[in-house]
């Protein structure tokens, strides 16, 4: 019997000690969150972290844990870095599929947590162990930025509580309108 | 409930829009096929019963309004990533002048008639048909349900309708002040009856077209909640991963599971005709107890077989094989002028979706339930009641958010194999297959051989052009009745035998070779244009050079008929600053220009190569004018996702065999592009009023020509296949080759003299 701590919460599991993380979380415990990828650690879909630092659970056996802290993707807005990281997530609209987004979301905000102001360069290197099939690393780039710094220098997605359509005598648009200028305040 | 049949006017098939959709390719002919076509193109049929349970308000098969006033949005294509959900929610909603905060989108269930895509006759995302189709088939649908409530409220209040006005779900009539929700008439609203003709929103009223609105979807998919195929957990459900016969066509002979019932958590093996699945509690039960069987295979007849075998035989086939006339325009032969040819050879790709295939069965004495992400439900469906024996209405498809399609949920092989593993035992069984089996057993685009020419007069026009393409055939394992009357593949062809550019004599063939049966063809992003435009714009750079011309300034002159695709080529050009000052060394543009899906694309790419061959991709710059734009955010992120998807293949992949059996594994060896190597990536969108064309595959379909032709302008070095080989780029390579030749004779020469 083990004692994991996941996302503050202790939890008890009979497992066999060779078993990856990945496992334990997704099939034992029911935290689905973080995704299988390749199993090998080249795509990074698997990351959570420990003690704060981002690893790729699908390739650590789940003995190796000890009592370290385990965050994982469900747990990671709990922290302010992680919650920029999410909200510049949606701001920006980086996911497309987005099997891989909680492991990018996980790298990101490890990488901020730890290097506040990262260079590009810094974001190429932290995130490059993260694959995206679908191919949003441009926007990936973008919403590290502007989680770091709070600067919005791309466009925006407008939120969906405040898109609404109307028609008729009312002015068309006109909710999408002042939603834009409160946006670009 | 409601049992209306839905209103669907302007999808007959006189309709010149379906006609010019339709004109487009090979994938959509093979759902047209498949579907019947006819039957399903005027109405959709009844509205079903759905999981938002018994609405009020059931208009269509899209719209259900609940007494309480919820509305839910049932939506017929699927979502992969590509951001259908929201854009056909955005139409919807639009017409309903709701927000899209005040809707629940729902997966459609299996069930052709009320969910088949027009366009395609068939339930099935792909070709880049959504919005296509649902531009006028979702705005009639939100349109015809908003007249419906409104006319129940203006009968309640004895006005007119016209003088009601709907603000977010809510009808108003200023006049006498009263006001009522959605909910509160939708059971009225039930018993009109169907207006003859709906009006869509005038363009200039919209308030949620065109705008960047949020996704329905993303906000669960950045804190994990939101559920994909391979997150299902059904109580009682074990878990188990598959490993099918590795050598094409082979069949499983024999399995010792005694090693296998050591690992903790093991549960049992079950078997099929070419393929074991280990069953265990958990995923990491299966997956060791499966490396612990012992598996005999009866490797069968292609246990030899390699690319380079069907590398040679594609080559053999395009000069002796029978060419099928794809299209032909006046006359090539004895055309004078300066000739050029190419020979282009394309390999087998794979999928790799992020999400491993995965599927959740539980087959019943009396019937069967299925989760999983599946681009065809119905088709799930039909191979589950053929493995089943079961009858279709008892077989229920619930379908999933899917981690990444690009044509491999088209095919249901992995559902099918799925169900055939589940019928042996009575829990609910989830079959998740690993990375490995993934690229094992793919239905791997096809590889191709083109050999391309053309013969330019004084100026260096092209005015004769041949094109013959050789390869096997998606489509004639896909939907062997969609094959043309001559045995033509269109999808083969798409992309070749309609140029965007001016070319008064041309003749474009294709060979058909198959591959060897149990290596299945498959549809990969991007499909046929995919292949196509990167031999077709190859070679009309490799044309602008043999003319010597400016590759940008040798479209234009080629392009001067066709309005839309120049729009794109300079709007590129000028964003990208084409011929603007001068590039350091081993730094080049490459340019290229096409009209798939019936969209306009410009893309330009920079890149620089090391003197060791090393590729770094330096900035792109694409211009799109796909008409009228839904979402201009979604427009972007295709654009930009599908450029990688086509440079990944372009950079690195290519799938290999040996002995009868793919040599590539896992992302170690099949390689993805990853952010490092990501390029800024500029996507201007042309502001335009004509009719949606497809924007989910472009990007790929442009990734390719425009990479290989900035390598060019770089290295000079010509590239006619991929991956590319980075050896061919290093620099000075045929000195460098000299230089060891010579070496390597002078030693010769001294041996032999000290030998004298
Ligand atoms: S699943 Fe762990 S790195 Fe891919
Ligand atoms: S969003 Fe689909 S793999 Fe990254």
């Amino acid at each position: 019997m083990l004692i994991l701590n996941i996302n503050g919460e202790r939890k008890s599991v009979d497992v066999p000690d060779d078993m990856p993380l990945l496992w334990v979380l997704r099939d034992v415990i029911g935290l689905t969150g973080t995704k299988f990828g390749c199993g090998i650690a080249q795509c990074g879909a698997c990351t959570v972290h420990l003690d704060g630092l981002a690893v790729r659970s699908c390739v650590l056996p789940v003995s190796a844990v000890g009592d370290k802290a385990i965050t994982t993707i469900e747990g990671v807005g709990a922290s302010e870095v992680g919650r920029k990281v999410q909200q510049a997530w949606l701001a920006i609209e980086v996911v497309q599929c987005g099997y891989c987004q909680s492991g990018q979301i996980m790298s990101a905000t490890a990488l901020l947590a730890g290097t506040p102001a990262p260079s590009d360069a810094q974001i190429d290197a932290a995130m490059s162990g993260n694959i995206c099939r679908c191919g949003t690393y441009v926007r990936i780039r973008e919403a590290i930025k502007q989680a770091a710094t709070g600067r919005k220098l791309v466009p925006q997605t407008i939120p969906n509580e405040a898109a609404a359509a109307s028609s008729g005598t009312d002015a068309p648009g006109q909710a999408f309108l002042s939603v834009r200028q409160e946006d670009a305040a | 409930m409601n049992t209306r049949p839905d209103l669907l006017p302007g999808e007959g098939p006189d309709n010149p829009s379906r006609r010019q959709a339709l004109k487009t390719g090979g994938l959509v002919v093979a759902f047209l096929w498949l579907g019947g076509g006819a039957k399903v193109l005027g109405r959709a049929g009844q509205p079903g019963r759905i999981e938002a349970g018994d609405p009020a308000f059931a208009p269509n098969a899209y719209i259900r309004v609940g007494a309480g006033g919820a509305v839910h949005l049932v939506m017929p294509s699927i979502e992969m990533g590509q951001g259908a959900y929201t854009g056909q929610a955005t139409l919807l909603a639009e017409e309903m002048d709701l927000g899209l905060d005040q809707i629940v989108v729902e997966h459609a269930p299996a069930n052709r008639r009320l969910y088949a895509n027009p366009l395609v006759g068939e339930q099935a995302t792909g070709g880049s048909t959504t919005i296509r189709y649902c531009w006028t088939t979702l705005r009639q649908a939100g349109a015809a349900a908003r007249s419906l409530l409104v006319a129940a409220a203006a009968a309640r209040w004895k006005v007119e309708p016209a003088q009601c006005t709907v603000t977010r779900g809510v009808i108003r009539h200023e006049a006498s002040g009263r006001s009522a929700g959605y909910g509160e008439v939708a059971a009225a609203a039930a018993r009109l009856p169907v207006p003859e003709r709906v009006v869509e929103k005038d363009p200039g009223a919209f308030a949620l077209i065109g705008k960047p609105l949020r996704r329905v979807d993303t906000a669960g998919k950045v804190d994990g909640s939101l559920p994909f195929g391979i997150d299902i957990r059904v109580p009682g459900m074990k878990v188990a991963t598959v490993r099918a016969c590795p050598t094409i066509g082979g069949k499983l002979l024999a399995v010792d599971d005694a090693r296998a019932r050591q690992v903790p958590g093991f549960v049992a093996i079950v078997k099929i005709d070419n393929a074991v699945a280990a069953i265990g509690e958990h995923f990491w039960a299966a997956k060791q107890a499966l490396a612990a069987l012992d598996i005999r295979w009866d490797h069968g007849p292609h246990a030899s077989f390699s690319t380079e075998q069907l590398f040679k035989e594609l080559a053999d086939a395009s000069r002796n094989g029978t060419p099928i006339l794809a299209r032909e325009v006046g006359n090539v032969d004895g055309v004078k002028g300066k000739a050029v040819e190419a020979t282009y050879e394309l390999p087998l790709l794979a999928h790799t979706t992020m999400e491993p295939l995965n599927t959740v069965v539980h087959v019943r004495p009396d019937g069967c339930e299925i989760w999983t992400g599946t681009q065809v439900p119905a088709r799930a469906v039909d191979v589950a009641a053929k493995v089943t024996g079961l009858k279709p209405e008892t077989i229920v498809v619930h379908n999933q958010y899917m981690g990444g399609g690009f044509g491999r949920r088209l095919f249901e092989d992995s559902i099918e194999q799925a169900v055939a593993f589940a019928r042996q035992v009575d829990y609910p069984l989830k079959v998740v297959w690993t990375r490995e089996e993934d690229l094992a057993q793919d239905r791997y685009r096809p590889a191709y051989h083109d050999r391309i020419a053309a013969t330019l007069d004084a100026e260096g026009r092209p005015v004769a052009w041949r094109d013959r393409i050789t390869s096997a055939s998606v489509l004639a394992k896909f939907a062997p009745g969609a094959m043309g009357k001559n045995g033509l593949d269109s999808d083969a062809v798409e992309g070749a035998a309609e140029l965007p550019y001016e070319v008064p004599n041309l003749k474009v063939e294709w060979v058909r070779h198959d591959l060897p049966e149990g290596l299945h063809p498959g549809w990969w992003r991007g499909v046929g244009p995919a292949h196509n435009v990167f031999v077709v714009e190859g070679f009309v750079d490799e044309l602008a050079h043999a003319a010597g011309k400016d590759p940008v300034a040798y479209r234009r002159d080629l392009l001067q008929k066709n309005p839309r695709a120049l729009g794109v080529l300079d709007l590129a050009a000028s964003k990208a600053g084409w011929g603007a000052g001068t590039l350091p060394p081993r730094v080049g543009r490459g340019v290229a220009l096409a009209t798939p899906f019936g969209s306009y694309l410009c893309v330009i790419v920079e890149v620089e190569v090391s003197p060791q061959g090393g590729i770094a991709l330096r900035r792109a710059v694409a211009a799109v004018d796909c008409g009228v734009v839904v979402n201009p955010n979604t427009v972007e992120a295709q654009i930009q996702g599908g450029l990688i998807f086509g440079w990944t293949a372009a950079l690195y992949n290519g799938i290999t065999i040996r002995n009868g059996a793919v040599e590539q594994s896992n992302f170690n060896d099949y390689r993805m592009m990853r952010i490092n190597e990501t390029p800024p990536i500029e996507v201007h969108i042309v502001d335009s009023k004509e009719v949606p064309g497809g924007i989910g595959e472009t990007g790929t379909v442009m990734a390719f020509p425009s990479l290989i032709n900035a390598l060019f302008a770089a290295t000079g070095v010509r590239l006619r296949k991929y991956p590319i080989d980075r050896s061919a780029l290093v620099q000075g390579a045929d000195a460098l080759k000299a230089v060891v030749t010579e070496a390597f004779d002078e030693a010769a020469t001294a041996v032999a003299k000290g030998a004298a």
